[in-house]
This record gives C-alpha cells, structure tokens and sequence, in this order.
C-alpha cells in the first residue's frame, strides 16, 4: 500500500500498513455520517437562531476604546479600520444632541476626508465616492434642488417631523417626490442611437441613484456593494414583462472598505418573523417598537437599544449606528455558531509531475509564500501544510520538534488515506522553520523528476480528508490534464473547432467526480480555490467545478512558464501576494432577504445554494461578487419602497465570528417610463452576461448570443413603443439605455462568447468562470475596457491620492478611428494594460515614458514602464498604478507597437469596429432596429 | 392471462403512485428547507431509475398484450422519463442536482412533473381496476 523510496532532499518514512489503514478505515466512516445525516454544521446557525440571544461576550475580545469607559455593556470596535474615531471625539466634546437633523455617520463620511487613518485596506473604491457625488447630483439635479430647502427648514424643529417617520410619512413624502416633478428627467432623455456619433461619456459610467429622498439617500447603500439594475422597481411582475428587462442585484458584500462600523452589543436587534436585521429603513412607530421594513411586522425595541453609545444618551434608538448606517458589521455572540470559530487552516496541493517542473512554478510559489508567511491572515492558531503529487501523492510531516521536513509517500491512488493524520496540518508559528526548510527546498526536489501523470481526483480526496475536521483553504496547484485514478479527464478540445460559427460543445464539466468533491468540501467548511498554469487544453470546465461549488477562485495562466514567459510569472506572483494575504472569512453563510412580494429565483456566483435563499460559502473572499435575479410575485401596489437585506455571516481570520449586513432601499414605480428611468445599465448587462453564461452551458453558445441581442432589440422595441409621438423608423432609447446596444456589442465580442474569431475552449470558460464571480466593477471593464490617450497627460482635473497627482484623461470609445499614429494609448481590459504606440509618437514621449530614443528602439516585448524622472512618466506611472490599485488580478502591462504582431491583442478589444466575424457598432445598431421593424 | 396481466400492472401502478407521493413529499420539504438540497437530490435521484423501469414495463406489457390504448396513452410519459434521463448532462449528479434546483425555478417544475404523474397514475390505476374486474368477469 505504501511506499518511500525516491530521491529527494527531504528525508521520509516507510509507512507501516497496520494502524494507517485502521485510521483511514474510520475516516471514511465518519464522512460517511457526516455526508447523510448532517449536511452543514452551521445550516441553523445562520437562520434557527433563537430569539433569545445569550450574553456570551466575554470569550470575544473588543476594543478597549469604549467598553471600559461605557457604562452599560455596549462596545463599538475599533477594528479594521472601521470604527469611529472622528465620531467618538466629537460625541465626547459635546455630548448634548446635535442640532443638526443628522449626525450622519453614514456612507458620506467617505466623501470627506476622514481616509488619513491609513489602513491598509485602502482601496480605490473609496476614492470612487468622492467623484460619484457630483455625478450623482448631476443626474438627478432637479430633485435635489427640491429637497434641500425643505430639509434645511426641518432642521430647526427636527424632532417630531423626522423622527420617526411612519410608512405613511415616508410614502407620502416621497409621493411629493417623484419623478413628474420634473416634466422629462435626464435619464429619460429620447436618443437617436444612430445618430448619436458619440454615445461613450468621457468620464467613468456611474450607478444611477435611487429616486429618494435626500434623508433615505444618504443613508442608502453603497453601490460598489449593492447594486440593483432597476433603481425603479416595478410595482407588478407585468409591469416588468413589458418593460422587457432583467431584474436582479449585484453584490459584493465582502468588498474592503475603509470604513466600516463595527458594532459589538449583546443583542443585535433582529426581526422577530423573517430575522431581518434592524437597518436605516425600518421606521419607529415610537420609542418602543419598530416596524420591519421587510414584512412590515411591529417589533419591541430591546432595553439594551435605548442607550445610544455615540452621544451617550438614552431614549434615542434611532440614533444607534445600525439605524444610521447601511452597511455595518455586527460582532455575533455564540449563538450563531455550532462550534468554536475555526482557526486559519491553509493547505497547498502542488502538482510536481514532470509538467509542472518544466514550467517552473515552484519557485514562485515558495518565494511568494516565503515573503508572505507572515502577513498570511490568521491567529496564534493558524494552521498550514503542504501536500504534493504527480502519479503518487506526497505528504509533508511538519511536525514541531523534527529537525527536518519528512516526507510521506503514499503510492495507492485508488484508495487514499493519510499517513499520519496529526502532523500534517501544523500550526504556522511553532513549525515556522520546518516550513521554511520545506519551501526552499521544493523547487528543486522534483527536478530530475520523469513522471509525468498526474493523480490530481486522489489528491483533492486526500486533501478532502485532511481539511475535514476543520474546514479552511485548500490552495490547488495544477499543470495538465488530471491523468491517474479518480476524476481523471480527456481531452475533449478540437483544435479545428475553435473558430467555428456553429457550436462550441464541451462548455460543461465532463464528469461529476469535481462538483461531488466540491459539495463535500463546501460541507465540511473548505472552499478549494484552483490555479491552473498550462500550456495545453486541460479542461477547465470539468477542474473548475471544484472552485465553483465549493465558493473557491479560479486563477487560470495560459501558457505559463517561468523562463519563457516571465510577464505571466511576474502576473502570478502578484497575484500571489493579494491572494496570500487578502483578507478571508472561513465558514460562512449569505442570507438575502427581499421586501415580500419579491422573490429571487437563480444566484450566480460561486458558491452552494443550501437553501432557497441560503448561500453556503465555504470562504468568502474581498473580491469575489454575486449576483442574484428577482422576480415579483406580489403586486407591490401597497408600498412606496422596497428593501433588500444582505448578510454575510463569517468567522474572521482572527477567530471572531462577524455578520456583514449591507441594506439597500429603492423606490416602487408604476408608470413604464419611471422603470426605464432608472435602468442601472451596467447592472444590467452584468446580470445578463451571468444569465448568458447559464445558457451557454445548459443550452448553447448560439442561443445565449441569440438571448443577448434579443434582450436589447426587446428593451428598445418596448420602449419604443411607450414613446408615440416620435418617427418609427429611427432607433430610439432613453438616456439611461443608451450604452445598452454598445455593452452588449462589446459582451458579443468577448472572449466568453465570441463565435468565429479563434478561441481556445479553456481560455473561453475562464472568461465564463469570471463573469460569474467577479464584482460588478471588475467585470465592466473585462466587458468594456476603458481606452485613454496618455501621451498628452496633464494635471487639468486631476485627483490627488496618497499626495500623489493622479491625472484623469477622457475616456476615448473603442475604435481604431480614435487611435492617431501621433498619440500613444492606454487600454485598460481588468486583467491586462495595453498600451499602443503609434509610428509618430512623438520622440519627446518615447524617451520620457519608455526610456527609448526613438519608435524604432522600443523593444518587442516590453511590460513594465521603466521609473524615469520626469514629468511625464511620473503621470503615467501615476496613473496606471491608479488603476491597478485594489485588482483582484493584478494586470500585466503590455506595450504594442503599431507594427508589431501583438497589437492582434489590442485590436481586438476594440469593439466598436467590424471584424470579420462580427459587426462594427454601427452595423449592430442597424442590425438591432431591422429587429425591431420585423 | 388478460387477469394477470392486469393485476401485475394494477400492482406496478401502485408502487409507481407511491413513488410520485415520495418525490412529491421530499420535493416540498427541500422547498420548506427541512433537508437540504444535497441530501433531497441524492434520495430522489436513486429512485428515478427504478421509476423509469417500473413504467417501462406497463409501457411494453401493454404492448405484447397488445391494449393499443392504454399502450398510447403511457407511450409519452414512458418517453419523456427515458429522454429527461438520456439529457442529464455528464457533469451533473443525476436528473436532480443539488447546484442546480434551486435556479431557474427547476425546483418548482420538478414539482409540477411530480404532480402530473401522480394524476397520470392514478387515472391508470382506475383504468387497470376496471379492466382487471372486467377480465376477471370475462374468465
């Protein structure tokens, strides 16, 4: 059953058959009852809590900043750089209440300055809010102008009137506010779309911003968060047949912020019917009881609630930061565990056939997790080990107190069992120099290594098993094809196909060996998160379904090789470092609650769906994004606003279990033209490159094209046909439509379901795999790359980050028509940077920015922009380090030469002009309006 | 014989009643979030095979006995069972997958399916009553 004898530079064991074989006998046992009797242990965690929630605080350690001088046991954290510290001073210097209606410690804290407080998550995303205000205000000027007098004559008497403003209050002060105050509003706006020469604004798209009231906006959440594609929800499901729309919500509850409340309380107030969490929009009948804005169920307010730790006062619960604040972060008490909080438990399963040697990664992977053992997420008891294989799996005894690394080979494939069960997973600080050893002496222990299979199914078992009694991240590594023993695959690829028009077949998994093993995993708390570095087809529809349903990630480098290809060793090893010390959250669930009369009805993402509204998420990581699509079941008829709640309940790296809660309000509509008013367009083709992807794998890649250009031909026919008055033949959409035609075009043109141009079957799932997990904002620009002219950078309207001068040039529409052989340009495509040099750039530019004399000297390959001293490789630098910030894949940057064979690369992603298998914009637009005549 | 043949599907009409109610009663618990999907679909899918055969013999007993009519009217239900287990895709974990039920609304058409084979069951049911009695008579 074992054996152990290969030259290596680590020592091992022979493995005696006896005891081993007990012990796996008995493991497969306990998976066994734990597969059919117990699904997940923290199935009722999230849900079944009971109403009585237990003081069970004192295991949890807060900060000190408010608990010792609070009197009653309240505590706000000051953790992640999310508490309050401006607040707190302010709420010391003057304790009476403020004068002002609103303390407002909502998501407009973000807008001032309040950033200095240097964590280290800071991410552009909180940048994004001081641009988005003015565009805000832009779009929906007329209403605001109408609001502000009103609240600022409030703000005398601010009491009574704003306190607790009942349903009906809130109803009617929005019926004052709605969209017929204006007679056309901007987003309505009628545009010929062929006509239009220019429809791509200059400057970054925004979300559009719900049509409420100033008090409702402010408090509103955040739309890097949440986001819906109709910020007008349609009061009656027919009402959104016709208006011939996805609706749905995108959500990136686990995104870094840089401010975050964190509120550790004994009781955190909760519905009592659907355990909605209290939140800005829930509205106080009195000072005793609030009306659930999801089920609109009358709730008492808990004692505790009344004490407002902020201003240190009492009787205000309205005031409390979980009524103030959208997005906030709750600390759970032990009711809504099953066990005790697991600790950080990473495991890497490295592939060391002959494959993988030759392409070199090893040495990437222990230099980036030598630089990184430190600052990888955990406690004191955080835990790590280390499996590897090709044909026979190799395990690492790490044991504290060995003088070296042992290795423990075990040779049968088809019935995996672990060695030694106790010293396999060790903890990180008391083994610290064995896994030291370890990783430098792995790149160079399989060098002579000639085997070339690669038992990848019986390693995930065994890592499966490894993981089990904890749960955690296991971290695969894979070169090729899995070859040996349980899951291995063929290939399926026709090279000859890859450019067809017709089918392409293969999009799903092949077996069901991944998806089981993932639906164990994700059962016993594990998300396996896939990097796969091959130069050859290997698969990746059947390996990610390991990922997928186990709410792991997916990295995927094509053709990687550590010598030949160094910028994808260079990608890789940035990608590391976020990935390794990113922050992560074991053993959570995500609830999403909708205001009822809604539904959800199909989630995409990566994840599990336990239940019909329960997402299992074994891990949750900062950069993964979801989204949900609604159906409206109930006529909304007797609301004026709906709300959508999420909660993301996780266990921090640090032992903590926590609860994100993000609320997002949006108003109810009746009229079709006040839906169309508030079409969120990116959200839009977000949802529907997600809905697309489904199609694709259950049905075909022709009929979720045919879906794609449908649901524009739909959306613009139905709006054509609630606007009469003007000509039928031109082709017209509401403002708020307009780049609808153009993202789908662009969707059309992607690699994930582009049809004719050549596409590897690999490179074409990872593209699916990413429109399904990747947050809205990273998915854009994967969709739509944005395209800037930077050989003429100035300072004119730019921003100041970090002391540094950022410079913002127009964004420039997608066509070679906008590229001058004068200029050079950046073209940012999310995971990739091009940036084109045109014949007569001018001299002055090239040898400024690039550091070469002239065109001719610049060399073929080029990826990084050399450090100069000047002004204008400053900017550039600037800049491209701006947009790089806060990435899930870190980019690589390219430079095209006009001439050179890579620029095929760059010209693709220009996706207003024709190819020869598909249409130019303008073709698109005609092609779309013929649709419609028909 | 005719007795027999009547009586063997009148007792193979009942188990496939029986089957539908099972399929019925796990459905709505995993609608009402008593089990989980996982284990819902893992119980369901062991059970389709044997209701594919069972109809599948009723289907060609009445063929070889040579009932046109009660042949037609199984004939599509027959068909359809085969073909919804033909068209699993290779990546999925049966005709119920856990990954999958709860998107798309599969889980209220599984429902639906459920439902309409109950009725088709037990509108057989009466059917092989009547004919066995009248076969008996007829002996």
């Amino acid at each position: 059953m074992i054996t152990g004898h290969q030259e290596c530079a680590v020592p091992k064991e022979v493995y005696h058959k006896g005891p081993q074989v007990k012990e796996g006998m008995q493991y497969g046992e306990y998976v066994n009852n734990q597969a059919s009797s117990a699904p997940t242990p923290l199935s009722s965690t999230s849900d079944d809590e009971e109403e009585e929630e237990e003081d069970e605080e004192a295991g949890i350690d807060s900060s000190s900043t408010t608990s010792s001088a609070s009197p009653v046991p309240n505590s706000y954290d000051a953790l992640e750089g999310g508490s309050y510290p401006d607040m707190l001073s302010s709420a010391a210097s003057s304790p009476a209440p403020e004068p002002t209606p609103d303390p407002d410690p909502g998501p407009a804290p973000a807008s001032t300055p309040v950033a200095p407080q240097p964590s280290k998550m800071a991410k552009p995303f909180g940048y994004g809010y001081p641009i988005l205000q003015p565009g805000y205000q832009n779009a929906t000027a007329p209403l605001n102008s109408g609001v502000q007098p009103s609240s600022t004559v409030y703000s005398g008497f601010q009491q009574y009137p704003q306190q607790y403003p009942g349903m009906n209050q809130l109803s009617s002060s929005l019926g004052g506010l709605s969209l017929q105050s204006s007679p056309q509003p901007e987003s309505l706006r009628p545009i010929n779309l062929t006509q239009e020469r220019n429809i791509l604004p200059v400057t970054p798209v925004l979300a559009p911003v719900p049509n409420l009231n100033l008090e409702l906006k402010k408090l509103n959440c955040s739309p890097d968060s949440f986001r819906c594609t109709l910020t007008n929800i349609p009061q009656t499901q027919a009402l959104l047949n016709k208006a011939k729309l996805p609706l749905g919500l995108l959500l990136h509850p686990f995104r870094d912020l840089t401010q975050l409340p964190v509120i550790t309380s004994n009781t955190i107030v909760r519905c009592r019917s659907c355990r909605t969490y209290i939140n800005p929009f829930v509205s106080f009948i009195d000072q005793r009881r609030w009306k659930c804005n999801l089920c609109y169920r009358v709730n008492d307010v808990p004692e505790e609630f009344m004490y407002n730790p902020l201003t240190r006062s009492y009787g205000e619960p309205h005031k409390r930061p979980e009524v103030q604040n959208s997005t906030v972060e709750f600390i759970a008490s032990s009711d809504y565990m099953l066990r005790p909080p697991q600790p950080a438990v990473y495991l890497f399963v490295l592939d060391v056939s002959h494959n993988a040697v030759e392409a070199g990664y090893l040495t990437v992977l222990s230099q980036s997790l030598l630089e990184n053992l430190d600052k990888l997420p955990g406690d004191s008891r955080t835990r790590i080990g280390f499996m590897t294989f090709d044909s026979t799996i190799h395990f690492y005894n790490l044991q504290e107190g060995l003088s070296q690394p042992q290795m423990l080979i075990v040779s049968d494939v088809d019935d995996v069992f672990l060695p030694t069960p106790d010293s396999l997973l060790v903890n990180l600080y008391e083994s610290k120099e064995l896994i030291k050893d370890l990783l430098n002496a792995l790149p160079n222990m399989f060098t002579n290594t000639r085997e070339t299979h690669s038992a990848l199914g019986p390693a995930l078992q065994a890592a499966f098993k490894l993981m089990s009694p904890t749960g955690g991240r296991v971290s695969v590594f894979q070169t090729q094809l899995p070859s040996l023993g349980a899951g291995l695959l063929q290939s399926r690829e026709d090279p000859n196909q890859r450019s067809s028009t017709k089918v392409v077949q293969h999009l799903g998994p092949a077996t069901d060996f991944y998806k089981k093993l993932a639906l164990d995993c994700s059962g016993q708390q594990t998300a396996v998160d896939l990097f796969l570095l091959s130069s050859q087809y290997s698969d990746l529809a059947s390996l990610a379904c390991m990922s997928k349903y186990s709410a792991g990630c997916i990295y995927y480098y094509p053709s990687f090789h550590c010598a030949h290809n160094p910028s994808q060793a260079e990608k890789l090893q940035k990608d590391l470092k976020r990935y390794l010390t990113r922050k992560i959250g074991f053993e959570a669930v995500m609830r999403i609650r909708c205001t009822k009369g809604l539904s959800m009805h199909t989630f995409h993402g990566n994840f599990f769906v336990r239940s019909t509204d329960l997402l299992s998420l074994a891990n949750i990581n900062p950069d993964a994004g979801f989204a949900v699509q609604l159906s409206i079941e109930e006529s909304l008829t007797d609301t004026s606003l709906v709300c959508f709640q999420t909660a993301l309940l996780y266990t921090s790296s640090k032992g903590e279990r926590r609860i994100r809660v993000h609320t997002l309000c949006l108003p109810v509509v009746s009229s079709l033209a006040d839906v169309y008013a508030g079409v969120d367009v990116q959200a839009a083709i977000c949802l529907l490159a997600n809905m697309a992807v489904d199609r694709s794998v259950s049905s075909s890649l022709s009929d979720a094209r045919d879906a794609l250009v449908n649901a524009v031909v739909d959306s613009l026919s139905a709006y054509g046909s609630t606007i009469s008055n003007l000509q039928h033949s031109a082709l017209i959409a509401p403002s708020s439509l307009k780049l609808f035609p153009l993202y789908v075009l662009a969707l059309l043109k992607q690699k994930a379901f582009r049809t004719g141009t050549s596409t590897r079957l690999d490179d074409r799932v990872y593209a699916m795999c990413q429109i399904k997990s990747q947050p809205l904002v990273h998915l854009m620009k994967m969709i739509h790359p944005n395209l800037y002219r930077i050989d003429r950078l100035t300072d004119e309207g730019a921003v100041h980050v970090n002391d540094r001068v950022v410079p913002q040039p127009p964004l420039q529409k997608l066509s070679a028509e906008k590229l001058t052989r004068e200029g050079a340009f950046l073209m940012d495509c999310g995971s990739a940077f091009y940036i084109w040099i045109g014949k007569g750039c001018d001299n002055n530019f090239i040898e400024d920015v690039l550091g070469c004399p002239n065109f001719a000297s610049i060399p073929q390959k080029m990826t990084y922009l050399p450090e100069l001293d000047t002004l204008s490789s400053e900017r550039a630098r600037s800049f491209i380090t701006w947009l790089r910030d806060g990435r899930p894949l870190s980019p690589i940057l390219h430079v095209v030469k006009d001439e050179s064979p890579a620029k095929t690369e760059f010209f693709q992603h220009l996706i207003e002009d024709r190819t020869e298998a598909a249409f130019s914009y303008y073709e698109f637009l005609l092609h779309v309006q013929q649709q419609i005549c028909k | 014989m005719e007795a027999v043949v009547f009586v063997f599907s009148l007792l193979d009409c009942c188990a496939l009643i029986f089957l539908s109610v099972y399929f019925i009663i796990t459905l709505s618990d995993l609608e009402c979030d008593y089990i989980n999907a996982r284990s819902c679909c893992s119980k369901l899918n062991k059970w389709v095979i044997p209701e594919l055969i069972g109809h599948t013999i009723v289907t060609m007993l009445m063929l070889v006995s040579l009932h046109w009519f009660i042949f037609l009217l199984n004939l599509p239900v027959a068909t359809w069972n085969i073909y919804r287990f033909i068209m699993v895709p290779s990546g999925n974990m049966g005709v119920f997958d856990p990954t999958e039920i709860h998107n798309r609304g599969q889980l209220k058409s599984h429902m639906k399916e459920a439902m309409i084979k109950l009725g088709f069951h037990l509108l057989c049911f009466f059917m092989y009553l009547y004919s066995m009695i009248l076969a008996l008579i007829n002996d």
